[in-house]
């Protein structure tokens, strides 16, 4: 085997061993990275931002512990900014794994606020079948969730009682790393006209795109940059802090600059093996 | 009977919640929420048989000592240890700080992440071996891949040109591509969905 | 940290050690950890399931005297059955009943959000005059050339393969861009457990000495 066909079938342990690599000494060593802040998370964002104090926003959370790492910090940073300004959360999950994620969120940040169950904010809890549940709350919050996630009948809770569905609710944030959001968009957006903005996952966020372009959704957070995105104008914001180690995504980023830079040197070094190759095969002027 | 009843019940649910849709009368709303609301309940009951399965499947190669058998009961004692620390306490077990919150939050969330963490090495060792610019198309996918990922990468004077070109194509033909594919999923989800309210589409109810 | 969190982070970092161990080779710490979070995952949604789904949409309604909910109790348990090969026939009405309303409800609202309003705002107003109608150009000519690539009732030769071409090269940019953000969101995952591990690290090493 020469050096060309060395190049294009290293072991697969050789790639795992230099981005490991890669992500410890990063971790340990990291810097910062220049943000740039894109139109479509800033508009998530500046809506919260227009809303007043006692205003309902609802944060359906969608994702289960194999995703947080893009998609917890997004939540972190709305509720710390939405508890900021006083606008009060209804929040649900419709992943079955998710339920625990929204609790250790809420379970943090409402004490960091003093904000209380029943009267700043509501968790409702889980569900199956999403689609179906969007559905039953466009109907009723009720409908779907008699108690909330705490055992609670919605009735007895002081914030629900001047809500019934999503028509008294300013917008709908989904935080999703699964199918939740097309749930969301075609159902909650699409049947009952609420107003929607979606946070995903990296993978998920090139699909999305033809939705905010038409209007249906009003921002699309992308994966961990969006998230990093986020932290950066909650910070600016004052929402967030980085002494007290709050931005989770920012400080992913370095690694993510190296290790993206080390997978387009391993795709251009699998490249130049696979040319020289064909070229040594082949000869310079002919072709199979 | 065992056929042509499911049927039935598929149709006439079907076109009910079809024209349900159009038609704002009191009585279907009532009808459409009594439908909504006794899906969920029937959802409770549906997602259980998951939970039987593992457990029917787990038992059994304990009780056959196959191969690896340790491993399935490791298992069932992390799902028999969850629903004792679970149903014992009553639902004060769902708040944070609970034993079966200490077991989501520090077992679960743990393996769970960490193995999809696995993702980032097979993600590039993937792209090494398999993304190769053989042909004009693979050319312009990895040209796009590689603006995209260089968003990442602060690039000095060409960061600008990098962030303006990555977000042009997500914007516009990232966009086009993705519009024509959920065109195509709007047009076969109505497809699949007519032809199974019509009976054709039958595969739902298995095998006699 | 105080000794509770040094103790449970460790149990943490213990068990994504352990999950990484598989890079190398598979192997028992592996195994362990992989068949520990089936279980853990399924018992913790059996309790989830009982508290959020059973409780207030069944136990309670019953107790409240809404005797109605017997029929989709009913009809759930009449799930149960495809496990039984005599009987899983049962199976097919609950089924049935689920399946024809998601059908039903898919119908105008697929239309509706998938086709007519991105149709919708793919009619959009087209010039050279600046960069957003030019823009706007490349968008309708990108759905329209995609939208005839997907087209397979005809064969692509001559003008129509032409468009489908162009079609198959817009694509492309998006699977592109597609995969560079799945790089983003694999690694990010990574991510996110080493600075896990290193902050666990910093404060053991803190908490010894």
């Amino acid at each position: 085997m020469d050096l060309y066909d060395q190049m294009m079938n290293l072991d697969r342990r050789w790639v795992y061993l230099v981005i490991g690599l890669v992500v410890t000494i990063t971790a340990i060593l990291p810097f910062k990275v220049p943000l740039y802040i894109t139109p479509e998370v800033r508009s998530v964002y500046n809506f919260i931002e227009s809303l007043e104090p006692d205003d309902v926003l609802m944060i359906g959370v969608d994702y289960a512990p194999e995703v947080m790492a893009e998609l917890h910090p997004m939540s972190y940073a709305i509720t710390r900014q939405c508890f900021s300004r006083d606008i009060k959360l209804l929040l649900c999950c419709l992943h079955q794994n998710g339920p625990g994620m929204v609790e250790q969120v809420i379970a943090q940040v409402s004490k960091e606020y003093d904000k209380v169950n029943g009267e700043d904010y509501v968790y409702l809890g889980y569900k199956p079948y999403p689609g179906i549940t969007i559905l039953a709350m466009g109907q009723n919050f009720r409908i779907p969730f008699p108690e909330d996630y705490y055992g609670t009948t919605l009735d007895s809770l002081p914030m629900m009682k001047k809500l019934t569905n999503f028509d008294d609710i300013k917008a709908i944030i989904n935080i999703s790393g699964g199918s939740g959001t097309e749930y969301w968009i075609n159902y909650a957006n699409g049947r009952y006209n609420a107003k929607l903005a979606i946070g995903v996952t990296g993978v998920m966020t090139s699909d999305y795109y033809p939705f905010l372009q038409s209007g249906q959704i009003f921002g699309l957070i992308g994966g961990m940059k969006g998230a990093a995105e986020y932290e950066d104008l909650a910070e600016k914001g004052g929402y967030i802090s980085r002494e007290k180690d709050q931005l989770w995504a920012f400080k992913s980023m370095p690694i993510q600059t190296t290790t993206h830079i080390v997978v387009i040197l391993f795709i251009v070094l699998g490249n130049v093996g696979y040319f020289m190759s064909k070229r040594k095969k082949y000869g310079k002027y002919e072709h199979p | 009977m065992r056929r042509s009843v499911p049927l039935l019940i598929v149709s006439i649910t079907g076109f009910f919640m079809l024209i349900q849709y159009f038609i704002p009368l009191e009585e279907s709303e009532w009808l459409y929420e009594r439908i909504l609301d006794w899906i969920i309940v029937i959802g409770c009951f549906a997602m259980l048989l998951g939970l039987w399965s593992l457990t029917y499947v787990s038992v059994n190669k304990v009780k056959r000592k196959v191969p690896g058998w340790g491993y399935n009961l490791v298992a069932l004692s992390g799902l028999f240890f969850m629903l004792i620390v679970g149903f014992v306490p009553g639902q004060e077990s769902l708040v944070r700080g609970s034993a079966f919150m200490h077991l989501f939050e520090y077992v679960y969330i743990p393996i769970q992440a960490s193995m999809f963490s696995l993702l980032a090495f097979y993600i590039a060792s993937a792209a090494y071996r398999a993304f190769r610019a053989r042909t004009v198309l693979a050319t312009i996918l990895l040209v796009s891949a590689v603006v995209i990922m260089l968003r990442l990468v602060p690039l000095g004077p060409l960061s600008g040109i990098n962030q303006w070109l990555a977000n042009f194509i997500l914007t516009v033909p990232n966009m086009a591509a993705k519009r024509a594919f959920w065109i195509g999923v709007g047009l076969g989800a109505t497809a699949t969905a007519l032809k199974i309210m019509l009976g054709i589409e039958r595969t739902y109810m298995g095998r006699d | 940290m105080n000794t509770h969190d040094i103790i449970f982070n460790g149990i943490a970092a213990f068990l994504s050690i352990s999950i990484y161990t598989f890079l190398y080779k598979d192997n028992p710490l592996y195994k362990f950890a992989e068949h520990l979070v089936v279980g853990v995952s399924a018992g913790y949604f059996a309790v989830i399931l009982y508290y959020n789904g059973f409780i207030p949409k069944l136990i309670e309604p019953l107790r409240q005297g809404k005797f109605e909910y017997i029929i989709p109790a009913i009809l759930g348990i009449m799930i149960w059955t495809r496990f039984s090969r005599k009987w899983s026939w049962i199976s097919r009405y609950s089924i049935a009943f689920y399946i024809g309303s998601g059908a039903g409800i898919a119908i105008p609202l697929y239309l509706q959000n998938y086709v007519i309003r991105q149709l919708h705002a793919t009619m959009i107003p087209v010039g050279f005059s600046t960069w957003q109608l030019f823009s706007n150009i490349l968008i309708v000519v990108g759905v329209l050339s995609a939208l005839f690539y997907f087209y397979f009732s005809k064969e692509h030769t001559g003008a129509f393969g032409g468009v489908a071409k162009l079609g198959i090269w817009t694509l492309m940019i998006g699977f592109g861009a597609g995969f560079g953000l799945t790089v983003m969101g694999r690694v990010s995952l990574l991510s996110e457990r080493v600075v896990f591990l290193r902050d666990y690290l910093a404060e053991l090493i803190n908490y010894i000495f």
